[in-house]
């Protein structure tokens, strides 16, 4: 199947993620082909197959819940592109 | 002895120097941090290297080694791949994204090597964030094949092959989503083991495909991978899919020269020899494979696993649906790169993901968030999961019949930069022999069997579930049998 223009931005957008317009023409491409191959998929009959999240049996992990020590503030700030007050700064949300 | 002479030697050498107080730590680390500064222009392995604190780890594992403290991997240097946490050391993935985090904390396995005094020497290039097959992808520079500077040492991991095979460093770490450790040790001509999937702890590995990703050994012979595993194997509380399981003693049964592979029983899937393989790859595994008959194992050639044909396309719809979802994290709030030029928060976050991630990472979120996307979903997340048990079924099948299956690594040698940069099918087909593996969460092994045009070819040998033993006993015997291995590279 191709992958429209629309397409394109739509996925774009839910990512979060900016593309130029030669961006935008070239995955329009690229994609199309690469889902082309996945096509190749729907000559199984998976109907009655349970899907596999992993690979390896594992379920209901539990832990103790013990007291660890933490990082400290500075730590948790110090690759923080923008900070205030011991905060993460973001842009203004709400309007 | 002579600087290039230290520079390739063993794990397991470098110990026995170090032991018998013939080398220190300091002298092996100097050579090899001058080693890297005569070939990295030509090689280009390295994102980072920390001179100052090898030195200083150097320094003290030479004084737990004077006071008679020594483990296997006490003071032999080590470089990490650039996609593993190194407390205070920056972790790049080699994206423009994370160019200046710095960690505050040490991933599980390089915590457990610190705490043998292994000398870290520095983090490694890689394609970004783990996704490609020739380091191409790297927001850096491409890292060069030793064998050919022309051509890529391979991907994911090309920095820590390239750099064990150059010579600067005596082993490395990398990890494995869908070959990246295996595929770059065979274009290199080195060891490289994908443990089983929970094998090692995945805490501090950036996350690229959670249900896939493992973190391996890459050393110069199967030896020195046994001395790793040891190290790095076993159950971590803060990774929760890490099992806990016993680790054995990986070296158990790796000291008898000639040994018998009598009693073991090998399959050859002959879906891993594809028609549009390399000739000559085909005829150096079926020399392998003859070997390990004359070994003693027994071969059947004539296994059939029809499900391999769709496992490349169940890799590229699971592998970057994991990816669309890890990767959320980059925006430019916490750490890494920040675009603030931007009229709403909104906006930030996409000029950040934009400038910050580089093409192949922006097409695998591009495909992950479309086969996860409201009405696509069923179509490809959920059929590939469906597929994906099918093909661990029939791996477990044929594990009833077979002690571990053997292949090519990859279906070609090492190939030209830019060869495959604008094909991205192309790229990802590279990688055909080694994803099945990771879909199945199966450990694999790839040695080094034989070489085209001087290039090397992997082997590689397929185990089940937790087995690396039986993987290690037959990479040894060839090992032992053979002596790819011991070429290296002229640079």
């Amino acid at each position: 199947m191709k992958l429209s223009h629309q397409q394109v931005e739509h996925i774009a957008r839910l990512a979060r993620l900016g593309l130029s317009a030669e961006e935008r023409d070239k995955f329009s491409l690229q994609l199309s082909d690469i889902l082309k191959n996945f096509e190749v998929l729907n000559e199984l009959n998976t109907a009655d197959v349970m899907p596999a999240t992993h690979s390896i049996p594992l379920q209901n992990v539990f832990r103790e819940d013990e007291e660890a020590s933490s990082y400290s503030q500075d730590e948790v700030l110090a690759n923080a592109p923008r900070k205030e007050e011991n905060c993460f700064k973001v842009k203004a949300i709400l309007e | 002895m002579r600087d290039d002479k230290l520079c390739q030697l063993t794990i397991h050498e470098a110990h026995e120097l170090l032991g018998q107080k013939k080398l220190s730590s300091l002298e092996l680390t100097m050579a090899l941090l001058q080693r890297i500064n005569e070939v990295e222009d030509k090689i280009h392995a390295c994102v980072t290297i920390t001179e100052d604190i090898a030195l200083e780890q150097a320094r003290q594992a030479d004084e737990h080694i004077s006071r008679g403290e020594i483990t296997p991997l006490t003071g032999i240097p080590v470089l990490v791949k650039d996609v593993i946490c190194t407390r205070g050391i920056r972790t790049t993935c080699s994206s423009k994204m994370l160019e200046n985090f710095v960690p505050p904390y040490d991933a599980t396995v390089v915590e457990k090597l610190k705490a043998q005094k292994a000398v870290i020497l520095g983090k490694t290039n890689m394609d970004e964030f783990a996704m490609g097959s020739s380091t191409e992808h790297s927001a850096f520079f491409p890292s060069h094949n030793p064998w050919d500077v022309e051509r890529v040492p391979g991907g994911s991991s090309g920095g820590s092959t390239a750099a064990t095979s150059a010579g600067e460093a005596i082993y490395a770490l990398g990890s494995d989503t869908g070959g990246s450790i295996r595929q770059p040790a065979g274009f290199c001509g080195v060891v490289g083991l994908k443990p089983t999937y929970g094998r090692v702890s995945r805490f501090g590995l950036v996350a690229f495909a959670s249900s896939l990703d493992q973190i391996g050994p890459i050393t110069r012979d199967v030896t020195d991978c046994a001395l790793v595993m040891n190290v790095i194997a076993g159950h971590d509380s803060r990774d929760s899919s890490s099992v806990p399981h016993v680790v054995p003693d990986y070296t158990k049964n790796l000291n008898s020269r000639g040994r018998s592979l009598k009693g073991t029983v090998i399959g050859v899937p002959r879906e891993y020899f594809p028609d549009n393989m390399q000739g000559e790859i085909k005829t150096a595994l079926v020399a392998a494979i003859n070997r390990l008959q004359e070994l003693g194992a027994t071969v059947d050639w004539e296994v059939s696993l029809p499900h391999t044909r769709y496992a490349l396309a169940v890799y590229y719809i699971l592998a970057p649906s994991e990816a669309s979802a890890n990767l959320a994290r980059y925006d430019g709030v916490k750490y890494g790169f920040s675009e603030q030029n931007a009229g709403s928060v909104i906006e930030a976050t996409e000029k950040t993901r934009q400038f910050g991630f580089g093409a192949e990472v922006k097409r695998r979120i591009m495909l992950g968030t479309y086969a996860l996307s409201a009405g696509y979903y069923d179509a490809y997340y959920l059929k590939a999961q469906k597929v994906r048990t099918l093909i661990k079924q029939e791996f477990e099948q044929a594990f009833e019949k077979y002690d571990a299956l053997v292949t090519p690594t990859s279906p070609t040698v090492a190939f030209k930069l830019g060869e495959k940069m604008e094909d991205p099918l192309q790229m990802y087909l590279s990688d055909v022999c080694t994803l099945p593996i990771n879909i199945a969460g199966l450990p694999a092994i790839s040695v080094p069997a034989g070489f085209v045009q001087n290039l090397p070819v992997g082997m590689q040998i397929i185990g089940k579930p937790f087995d690396e033993t039986t993987l290690l006993d037959i990479a040894f015997a060839y090992e032992q049998a053979t002596s790819w291995h011991e070429r290296k590279p002229m640079l």
